[in-house]
């Protein structure tokens, strides 16, 4: 081998290197520029009144999304107490009960749904919720992210089971400890983080659907009082008020994509700090 | 090894001069009397009696028609070659077997003249009498080292304070490591070593106060001063339960055993007391494996 083919064949590796690099980087840029442009829109607008008031009728200004923002985690709430039993239970299924026949098309028709996008959501639970209940309401859109958040926690609430060993489950059936005992105080008990951190990055995921929420919370300009009521979620106010022709709404709009944001980087960053130190089994 | 074993053999164990430990155990135990008051001596009436045992996985048949009897407040040892079907037997015992979905059974199985293997038998019941302890220690690694021991008393509805630390304390003196962790029990089990941790879990096994305790080979990852420490504990625990163990070592066997039966293939092949089954066995093969000539 002669020096310049050498030469020649270090460059091809390095060129390599640099283009995967700049691939690699190309996936972090946008965050940057995300949050680059939106604290430089919106923190001008992000105030005590935007967490505190109403939004204030068109030609005032001020007022803020403290509706919209109380909205948000009412629907969250809403949709986990449908999607956290429901999909915890169906990983249990998949990964503890469960024949591989019938579980192959579980997993499946759970792929699929993960596929499904969001605004087919909405109308279905639009048919099957709102049009019997003859109005939209926190209830309805409370049910489709819910409903989205099925799948997601049953995948990843069956990949955390599965990682416990089966010596834990062993251990607990020769002590006489019945099955379901030994699922529940054995086997969730030791996938708990897991479960918690599948769970809050489904709800971190619904937190900014939009698309579903126009066909069943619909958005709602006061506080909302009852569950039946039409409610305002973040994600909502913020397309309401970035597709008017109001500068004051504008600024509101980018104040809110930026809360909206911060909640979603934060329940992200709580996941890692939660999983950091993740018990390591045994050897 | 037997220097080793002298000294730790006199210190932890069930300690006589302290009042309640060990003996409750016995008194409170299930179930065990009426044939052991038909018998006489402890001896006399076997523990377990295994008749004509066959265990199918799908359609391979692991055990083929083993008969036994396990004798009462004594060490039966298994030993064979890998996959001779040595564990398939010993789980078969408090139907862990049955855990493998396609398993399925054939014969008999009495643990003192009472069946324990029809279907009509809850499986839970079973392994509440016939305790295990696995190969590789596998304490909960969400529960401190007093909720390890306590954990089948708990899932099985005692609440009471007070017995579970009584029970606490009887169990880690039983599994002689009362004196290492008393001053730490609410701390995370898995901080203990590999020996410890195993002797743990012989803990929570004796917890649940079981009758007859099954060893999968107890101490195969531990090294060598924590087997003798295994070793020394069987020895004083047969003086209140019945134990099988398994075992790939055959010195171990000898060590500390009574009774010695040895597989293969699925087959029972040779049962016997185990000083005539390691100086002089009936069949050739029992000779050619204990003397490492095969297998």
């Amino acid at each position: 081998m002669s020096a310049t083919n050498h030469r020649w064949r270090k460059f091809k590796n390095v060129l390599m290197q640099a283009v995967a690099l700049a691939c690699a980087l190309l996936v972090v840029a946008p965050l940057g520029l995300v949050f680059y442009h939106l604290i430089k829109s919106g923190i001008g607008s992000v105030n005590w009144a935007f967490f505190t008031q109403l939004p204030k009728p068109v030609g005032e200004s001020g007022g803020g999304m403290a509706n919209a923002i109380a909205g948000t985690f009412i629907l969250l709430g809403l949709a986990a107490l449908i999607g956290v039993p429901v999909g915890v239970l169906g990983g249990v299924y998949l990964s503890e009960y469960g024949s591989s026949r019938l579980n192959w098309w579980i997993r499946f028709a759970a792929d699929v749904l993960n596929g499904v996008p969001s605004i087919i959501w909405g109308i279905v639970v639009y048919a099957l919720v709102v049009v019997p209940m003859k109005g939209f309401s926190a209830w309805a859109g409370g049910i489709v992210l819910g409903m989205m958040m099925i799948p997601l926690i049953m995948r990843t609430s069956e990949e955390v089971l599965q990682l416990v060993p089966n010596g834990y489950r062993e251990a607990s059936l020769a002590l006489g400890i019945p099955r379901w005992r030994t699922i529940v105080q054995i086997v969730l008990r030791t996938a708990m983080k897991g479960i918690v951190t599948g769970v809050l990055l489904a709800l971190a995921r619904v937190a900014g659907e939009t698309a579903p929420l126009l066909f069943t919370a619909f958005g709602n300009r006061f506080w909302n009082h009852s569950l039946s009521d039409p409610i305002a979620a973040l994600p909502l106010q913020i397309f309401n008020y970035a597709i008017s022709p109001y500068d004051d709404w504008h600024r509101q709009a980018w104040a809110g994509a930026l809360v909206l944001l911060l909640l979603i980087t934060a329940v992200n960053v709580g996941v890692r700090v939660l999983t950091r130190d993740r018990f390591q089994k045994p050897a | 090894m037997n220097l080793t074993m002298t000294p730790q053999e006199d210190k932890p164990a069930p300690a006589p001069p302290v009042e309640p430990p060990a003996v409750p155990v016995r008194v409170e135990a299930p179930a065990a009397p009426q044939s052991r008051a038909a018998a006489e001596p402890p001896a006399g009436a076997p523990a377990l009696t295994v008749r004509k045992l066959s265990v199918y996985f799908g359609a391979t048949q692991a055990l083929k028609s083993v008969s036994l009897d396990v004798a009462v407040h004594a060490v039966t040892a298994i030993i064979g070659p890998s996959g001779c079907g040595k564990s398939t037997f010993l789980r078969s015992l408090n139907r862990m077997h049955e855990l493998v979905p396609e398993a399925r059974m054939e014969g008999e199985i009495r643990l003192f003249g009472q069946d324990i293997c029809s279907p009509g038998v809850e499986p839970v019941t079973v392994r509440r009498r016939i305790g295990m302890v696995f190969q590789k220690s596998n304490p909960f690694p969400t529960m401190s080292i007093a909720e390890n021991v306590t954990v089948g008393l708990r899932l099985n509805g005692e609440r009471r304070r007070s017995v579970l630390n009584d029970r606490t304390e009887q169990s880690l003196r039983m599994a002689a490591l009362w004196d290492e962790v008393k001053d730490r029990l609410g701390a995370p089990a898995i901080s203990l070593s590999g020996g410890q941790q195993q002797r743990l879990c012989i803990a929570r096994a004796l917890a649940v106060q079981p009758q007859v305790l099954l060893m999968d080979e107890p101490a195969s990852a531990l090294d060598p001063l924590a087997t003798s420490k295994i070793e020394s504990l069987i020895l004083e625990l047969k003086k209140e339960y019945t134990i099988v163990i398994v075992t790939h070592n055959m010195q171990q066997a000898a060590r500390v055993s009574d009774y010695t039966a040895f597989f293969y293939l699925g087959e029972l092949v040779e049962f016997g007391p185990t000083a005539k089954m390691f100086t002089s066995p009936a069949k050739k093969r029992t000779e050619d494996y204990v003397t490492g000539r095969f297998g």
